[in-house]
């Protein structure tokens, strides 16, 4: 058994799921998965929803789906511009599998202040 | 047709079953067995005998057969194959018109396939191997209450497998306690925690009273960490009334989902209980006890990937299929072939992966594969290459074994994890990169850092590894 001292104490997180136990990604990061999400034929899609409403399955879309969409530095545009637009704002990329009808990627870019 | 002789007496099977000429039609169902016959039978003899006894036939010629059209009716021997590296068996393959099945009924054709036969004595060992389902009969089954898609929609979770543990010591907490170290493994990051399979409702902790404390842990859990949790129920009972009414409370205190052991339980209740969750919107977590006892040997009984089948069709969300890397070894190709049988919509014939047919599932949702059994962090990015993102990891000492404890643990699990899906989806080899890939993560994890340690020597043979720094 572990003496008392060695043990830690785990504080819960508020977290917001896939990601959301990473430190927050870097630029370069972000990119490698917009690159991932476009290799794999998904469509990016941007959602954003003040911190207290980020429990509800719907956020609020930013723009539509860019269908499509080749170009890395069109979908970080696109994220930027919904940031500026939303900086209290959870915002958040999403790849839309249409075979699976499914998301494919779907993780929190921009964190808002709740 | 209309008129033949009544000739009493017995003939030989392959007289009316082995028919080598028989072109299988696309409403047939097909089996593969492997047989093993008693020395000196002919192997046409063995074949037919085991289409006759798992169809029409009968060992003495009845008058009553010329009432009807057994000519339609039968299954039919109609191809046999070496079986390579084996000189004593072969494969049959054998195909069932439809009309011999009652439609939804995994039940009856199970009945029919592995009933009577499997005690033949013409036979030393009989073993299934395969079925292909002909879509006419798919499209009569339930199949997932909800399936992959929508699972992930309900539960809001995306791009990466799911995250679950089975709450330990198995059998003796109190509800109270058993409740405790569900919330503890929530709050610390997994999405499901999971009845162990003989949890049913013992005297130590009464079903009922488990289902409040758990659903007080889910609840808790979930507003605490913002998302969205579920514990596997499990509601497998000793009669079909009992399990209804330990549904219905499951759904009551909130819980998404509830488990079922479909083997133990049998195909009646699984499908029943499969209907239910549909009814109720909840999911199905499956779990296979009792499946090594039918599928292990390699001549006799029935292979899993006909049980997983079976199960796809009689309804479950989530199926074990073993981990290939941990405790419960199983063969990586063979593993493939019956997790390809449960998610995918087609799956083509693949001898290599031990398909013997195409199958063609239609509109059926999938099933999550679920690896479980001795797992733990080091192990993780050898799982996600494995068994990709629609799988459910179960973890059990691997989470609550971390010398923090449970939601330390299940910290541990969920950032070995995701640094593994991030780093798969940067490209990188992640099965061959593993330690530099949970060692950078472990880096802002203390949670992670002590988890590699703990179990530093369970799957990696070097003499050391790099001493880690822990906050």
């Amino acid at each position: 058994m572990s003496a008392s001292h060695e043990v830690g104490d785990f504080q819960t997180a508020q977290t917001l799921e896939t990601f959301g136990f990473l430190p927050k990604l870097t630029q370069q990061e972000v990119y490698d998965q917009i690159e991932y999400l476009i290799a794999n034929g998904w469509t990016p899609a941007i959602e954003h929803e003040h911190p207290s409403g980020s429990a509800n399955h719907y956020w609020t879309m930013w723009k539509l789906p860019f269908f499509g969409e080749q170009d890395l530095n069109a979908v970080v545009a696109e994220l930027d511009a919904c940031h500026r637009a939303y900086p209290d704002h959870h915002v958040r990329l999403i790849g839309y599998d249409n075979y699976t009808q499914s998301q494919g990627v779907c993780f929190v870019v921009h964190e808002g202040r709740a | 047709m209309a008129s033949k002789a009544y000739d009493a007496g017995v003939k030989e099977y392959r007289d009316m079953y082995w028919t080598p000429d028989y072109v299988p039609l696309d409403t047939d169902l097909l089996a593969c067995f492997k047989c093993t016959g008693q020395p000196g039978v002919p192997r046409e003899e063995v074949a037919a005998a085991v289409a006759a006894e798992s169809s029409t036939g009968t060992w003495s010629t009845v008058w009553s057969e010329l009432l009807t059209d057994l000519e339609y009716y039968k299954g039919r021997a109609y191809r046999i194959e070496d079986v390579p590296g084996d000189n004593e068996s072969f494969y049959a393959f054998v195909a069932y018109p439809l009309d011999l099945f009652e439609e939804g009924s995994i039940v009856n054709v199970l009945t029919s396939l592995v009933g009577n036969v499997f005690g033949f004595k013409a036979l030393r060992h009989l073993r299934l191997e395969d079925i292909r389902f002909p879509i006419a009969y798919i499209k009569t089954c339930g199949g997932p209450p909800a399936g992959i898609s929508l699972e992930r929609d309900r539960l809001a979770k995306y791009g990466r497998p799911m995250l679950g543990a089975t709450i330990k010591p198995k059998l003796g907490l109190s509800a109270k306690n058993y409740g405790r170290a569900v919330y503890e493994c929530l709050r610390g990051g997994l999405d499901m925690t999971k009845d162990d399979e003989n949890v049913n409702s013992q005297p130590f902790m009464r079903w009922r009273d488990r289902f409040e404390f758990v659903g007080e842990a889910i609840q808790k859990a979930q507003q605490e960490t913002g998302e969205r949790k579920g514990h596997y129920l499990n509601v497998t009972a000793p009669t079909p009334e009992e399990m209804y009414e330990r549904a219905e409370f499951a759904k009551e205190v909130g819980s998404p989902i509830i488990m079922h052991d479909f083997l133990t339980g049998g195909f009646t209740a699984n499908t029943g209980l499969a209907n239910w969750c549909r009814k109720n919107g909840m999911l199905l977590h499956i779990h296979r006890a009792m499946h090594a006892v039918i599928d292990r040997h390699p001549k006799h009984g029935i292979h899993f990937r006909v049980l997983a089948k079976c199960l796809r069709l009689s309804g479950g969300d989530h199926l074990h299929t073993g981990t290939v890397v941990g405790k419960l070894e199983g063969d990586r190709a063979s593993t493939l072939g019956f997790v390809d049988q449960l998610r995918e919509s087609f799956v083509p014939e693949d001898r290599s992966r031990g398909v013997f047919f195409d199958q063609d599932w239609g509109s059926l949702p999938g099933v999550m594969a679920v690896a479980s059994g001795g797992i733990h962090v080091w192990h993780m990015p050898a799982l996600v290459t494995i068994f990709g993102d629609d799988s459910m990891l179960q973890f059990g000492g691997g989470t609550q074994g971390h010398p923090w404890g449970n939601a330390a643990g299940a910290a541990a699990n969920r950032v070995a994890l995701e640094a593994s899906i991030k780093a798969r989806n940067q490209g990188r080899e992640i099965e061959k990169e593993a330690r530099d890939i949970l060692i950078e993560a472990a880096k802002s994890s203390p949670e992670l850092a002590i988890a590699l340690e703990t179990w530093k020597e369970i799957k990696f043979e070097f003499e050391t590894v790099d001493k880690l720094d822990v906050a």
